[in-house]
């Protein structure tokens, strides 16, 4: 049987970070309580047509500011597979101990750690208020409730960042010893506070240079890249996220959610206050939906599959692009170093 | 209508002495516009005119005064269209001479009151503006008595701002300006000076009438072209159009023939009766010669038809302008046009991109030069990308300019260090009154058509006033400048400068890529080169990192959606080589400050 998917978005922060552009609020969090009153009603309703759960991620937002029972209780609904991989976004901030043995009882079997930098000074210019001792607590607390798949993710770009600090940052974070690595790009988001102060934006040619190192540094701690900005064990791969890359199914619960089933992509209002206010009054939450023709569909699978360890036929890549793929005697094209870092320029002039 | 009880005369003024509030404060005081059909600069009919303040057609209005009916055919108080001015000129027997009276005469008002008096057309003379506290009517009455011959106190005092004076001066036009002459018993003569476009009504032609009379319905020959046309609706404009039954001699009014084709109604037609009809046509005019030359080309090559479509439909409105087609490698298929200056060039297309819808990119502006190769051929060419090789050249002559500069004695200096260095000569220097002094200079047309005239105004706060009068060639040292993008020549950045000054505009240019080209797959030179020696070199470094970092769920429609754009503006580009060039840097790279 397929996979199926389900992403459950929590849309509470304690503080906005000035880089991000994800729904998320921190000034209504009096909603909580009614959202997740909406979320296990939503859950609950979903779960009833829904194939067998092969993969669960609990995104935001910050998921880990919330009670774990209210959390857990969404969870409880879903019809998880057995070995269903379930992962929850955790700010290091505030993680516990007990809340990590509640997910753990609840079958949260991974946890994606949001670490951004180890280094303090490039913390404060990200706008993130957490002390890098707190990730060494966060990441005990983790394993101390047995919980071993771990994930970590980190940004390098930010302004005043230097290639030193970025090794640190990645020293320290393959020091972790996590299966999984997500290292990002620092984008600069529309309606951003970064994106209004051009002075921080970051540099092409910096980024360039800071994203070999990570490949360097991970592949060296045994990390392999299997998509643009994911290292893994290998067999440690986000079963979660490879569903995105592979356009397969998933069911996102939640408000700013987005869902796909077989070809048809739609999204949920975007606010927590009108997400609740559809659920409780019997209304549909989807706010939006389009449905690719199989032309589109057959270009957007060759575009995501080619940011992917696994890559395109060879076949499909011109020649003004072909320096940046190399083809394996399986006669598939996989992006080279050079050519992770030019992957757009790839992805426009696939057919 | 009475002879006798005619007159019709032009306004010459400098821009911004207060011509077309003048036209307005006649039209008021004429109770030719109520006060509720008022909006300033009434004769300023184009959009272009009103932002920019300046005249650019031959307008003419009809207005009672005194028991005599006056006609005042407006006329651009711009250099770049002194031929529009001699076209009304010989549709009148006058001319109304407006000067500020805080900034004296300037120079092409001048040129425009010489060619006046070669008409032998009466000059009635006022000073405006008497009501700023700068103004200091004496001084410059003085001047223009000087200069013109004029007595000072034949000068009129006027402020069309406030509307003191105007009524003096309709009586002055009335006793000073000569009423027409003309034969109303002979065959119909009558002188189109302008003629535009209409969408709903074809060609409408402005027309005096000099011997003979017009009717409605009347079928009428057009001499010159030998095109037969009824005449569907004469009238006058007061200024609104009105119909009427017939046009006498003397009388100023317009003729609308169901013309659909724009060559057959051109500016210095003689029209006549088809039957019994004149002799001979009237002494037409001399068309005006373009000398600045660019390719325009459409931004999307779809366009063309529309582009040839639009400049036919410009060329009615506005005979001096000239084009051919003409192909460039980087820019695909447009025309070579040739404009009176480099205003000209500007509004041309600024019209053609506002009236007309289209997005263009205009070469940098050439004038046209003359070529005696090795083997004797002369040839002339206004695309530097036609010159031929240099070995074969054994001579390359320009277009050179006589200019008289008039300025406040204070910029003297600034004025001659312009003019040095754009390689004027000096040929004279005269003083108009202590504060005033006009130079004279022999300068390459070349150099005034870059931005001489912005260049002049802004050294001297707008004080000084340039008028031109081409002259002949003269040889010079001249190379042409080449800018390769990887290597491959790009015809529409080439251009034809002095050796002296080869060096800089490569160097710019080159710097000014630079910035604009967005960087690619692969390191791009761009040079500068003359001839096979590169004189400046700069380089695109190849993109290090064009890639999404992150691209989950919500990213997936938006990641495909911003592919599709990145599609999209890859279509924009112009290739040249294997180089993308947005056309945005075309526009951007060959505009003309900076």
């Amino acid at each position: 049987m397929a996979d199926q998917g389900v992403y459950v978005h929590v849309p509470f922060c304690a503080t906005r970070c000035d880089y991000c552009a994800f729904a998320t609020w921190s000034d209504r969090l009096e909603l909580i309580g009614d959202y997740f009153a909406a979320l296990v009603r939503q859950a609950a309703d979903a779960a009833t047509d829904m194939a067998p759960v092969t993969s669960v991620f609990v995104g935001g937002g910050t998921p880990n500011m919330v009670p774990a029972r209210l959390l857990t209780e969404v969870l409880d609904q879903l019809p998880l597979e057995d070995g269903a991989e379930v992962t929850v976004e955790c700010n290091p901030d505030v993680v516990t101990d007990e809340q990590m043995w509640s997910y753990a009882a609840h079958g949260v079997e991974r946890i994606s750690l949001g670490v951004q930098s180890m280094v303090p000074s490039v913390l404060a210019s990200l706008g993130r208020t957490h002390d890098p001792s707190n990730v060494y607590r966060a990441v005990e607390a983790i394993r101390a409730a047995g919980i071993e798949r771990l994930n970590l993710d980190i940004i390098y770009g930010a302004a005043g960042e230097s290639l030193a600090d970025w090794h640190q940052t990645l020293d320290e974070t393959v020091a972790l010893a996590p299966d999984h690595v997500s290292a990002y790009a620092l984008t600069v988001e529309a309606g951003t506070a970064l994106a209004d102060d051009p002075a921080r934006h970051p540099d092409d040619d910096d980024q360039a240079d800071k994203y070999r190192l990570a490949d360097e540094v991970l592949t060296g701690a045994g990390l392999e890249n299997y998509e643009i900005s994911n290292w893994a064990r290998p067999g440690q791969e986000c079963r979660h996220n490879l569903l995105y890359w592979t356009q397969g199914n998933y069911v996102g619960l939640g408000c700013a959610a987005h869902s796909h089933v077989d070809g048809r992509r739609s999204w949920s209002i975007r606010t927590p206050e009108g997400f609740v206010e559809a659920i409780e009054s019997g209304e549909s939450v989807e706010a939006g939906s389009e449905t690719l023709g199989e032309e589109e569909r057959r270009v957007e699978a060759l575009q995501l599959a080619v940011r992917l360890a696994g890559g395109v036929e060879a076949a499909v890549i011109p020649d003004e692009v072909r320096h940046l793929v190399q083809t394996g005697d399986d006669g598939r094209a996989r992006l080279t170093l050079e050519g992770r870092l030019l992957a757009n320029e790839v992805a426009v002039r696939l057919n | 209508m009475e002879l006798s009880r005619i007159r019709n005369f032009s306004i010459i003024a400098h821009i911004d002495h207060g011509k077309s509030t003048l036209s307005d404060r006649i039209l008021e005081l004429t109770n030719a516009v109520s006060d509720r059909e008022m909006r300033a600069q009434y004769l300023d009919s184009m959009d272009i005119e009103r932002e920019r303040g300046i005249t650019i057609k031959a307008q003419n209005v009809r207005v009672d005064w005194s028991d005599h009916v006056l006609h005042l055919i407006d006329t651009p108080g711009h250099v770049d269209f002194g031929y529009e001015v001699s076209r009304s000129l010989a549709a009148c027997e006058g001319v109304v001479l407006v000067v500020d009276a805080a900034q004296g005469i300037e120079a092409q008002t001048l040129a425009n009151c010489y060619l006046a008096l070669e008409h032998d057309h009466e000059i009635v003379a006022c000073l405006n503006k008497i009501d700023l506290p700068a103004a200091d009517p004496d001084l410059y009455a003085g001047e223009i008595e000087q200069v013109l011959g004029i007595p000072a106190d034949e000068i009129l005092r006027i402020s069309a701002k406030t509307g003191e004076g105007i009524g003096e001066l309709l009586d002055a036009i009335i006793e000073r300006i000569p009423a027409p002459t003309g034969d109303p018993d002979a065959p119909l003569q009558g002188l189109i000076f302008d003629s535009y476009f209409d969408q709903y009504r074809g060609v409408v032609s402005s027309v005096r009438i000099v011997n003979g009379v017009m009717q409605a319905r009347q079928k009428l020959k057009f001499m010159q072209l030998g095109g037969t046309h009824e005449a569907e609706e004469i009238g006058v404009r007061v200024p609104d159009p009105v119909k009427v039954d017939a046009l006498g001699p003397g009388e100023v009014g317009y003729l609308i023939a169901s013309i659909k084709d724009v060559g057959q109604a051109k500016s210095g037609e003689t029209v006549t009766s088809a039957s019994k009809g004149a002799d001979a046509p009237l002494p037409g005019y001399q068309d005006p010669k373009p000398m600045v030359f660019c390719g325009l080309y459409p931004v999307e090559g779809d366009d063309y038809p529309d582009l040839r479509e639009s400049l036919e439909k410009l060329k009615l409105n506005d005979a001096s302008i000239t084009f051919e087609p003409e192909t460039s490698g980087a820019l695909g298929f447009g025309f070579r046009t040739g404009f009176l200056g480099l205003l000209h060039m500007e509004i041309v297309r600024e019209r053609l991109e506002r009236e007309f819808d289209l997005a263009l990119i205009a070469t940098a502006p050439s004038v046209e030069y003359r070529i005696t190769t090795k083997g004797a051929d002369v040839l002339t060419v206004d695309n530097p990308s036609e010159l031929p090789d240099m070995a074969d050249v054994e001579i390359i002559e320009e277009p050179m300019l006589k200019i008289s500069v008039l300025t406040p004695t204070d910029y003297t200096g600034t004025v001659m260090e312009l003019c040095q260095s754009r390689r004027g000569s000096m040929t004279r220097m005269e003083y108009l009154s202590p504060e005033r002094v006009e130079l004279a200079y022999d300068i390459p047309l070349a150099e005034v058509v870059t931005d001489f005239f912005d260049q002049l105004k802004s050294r001297t706060a707008g004080y000084a006033s340039l008028d031109y009068e081409p002259t002949d060639y003269q040889s010079a040292k001249l190379v042409k400048v080449d800018i390769l993008l990887n290597s491959q020549p790009v015809d529409a950045f080439s251009t034809i400068v002095h050796t002296d000054k080869a060096y800089d505009y490569g160097r710019r240019m080159a710097e000014k890529l630079q910035e604009l080209i967005p960087r690619q797959l692969f390191d791009v030179p761009i040079q500068a080169a003359i001839g096979g020696r590169i004189i400046a070199r700069e380089t695109v470094k190849a993109k290090r990192k064009d890639v999404l970092a992150k691209c989950y769920g919500g990213d997936i429609t938006r990641k495909r959606k911003l592919l599709e754009r990145q599609k999209e503006g890859k279509k924009r580009m112009k290739s040249i080589g294997r180089v993308e060039v947005p056309q945005e840097a075309f526009v951007s790279a060959l505009k003309l400050d900076d």
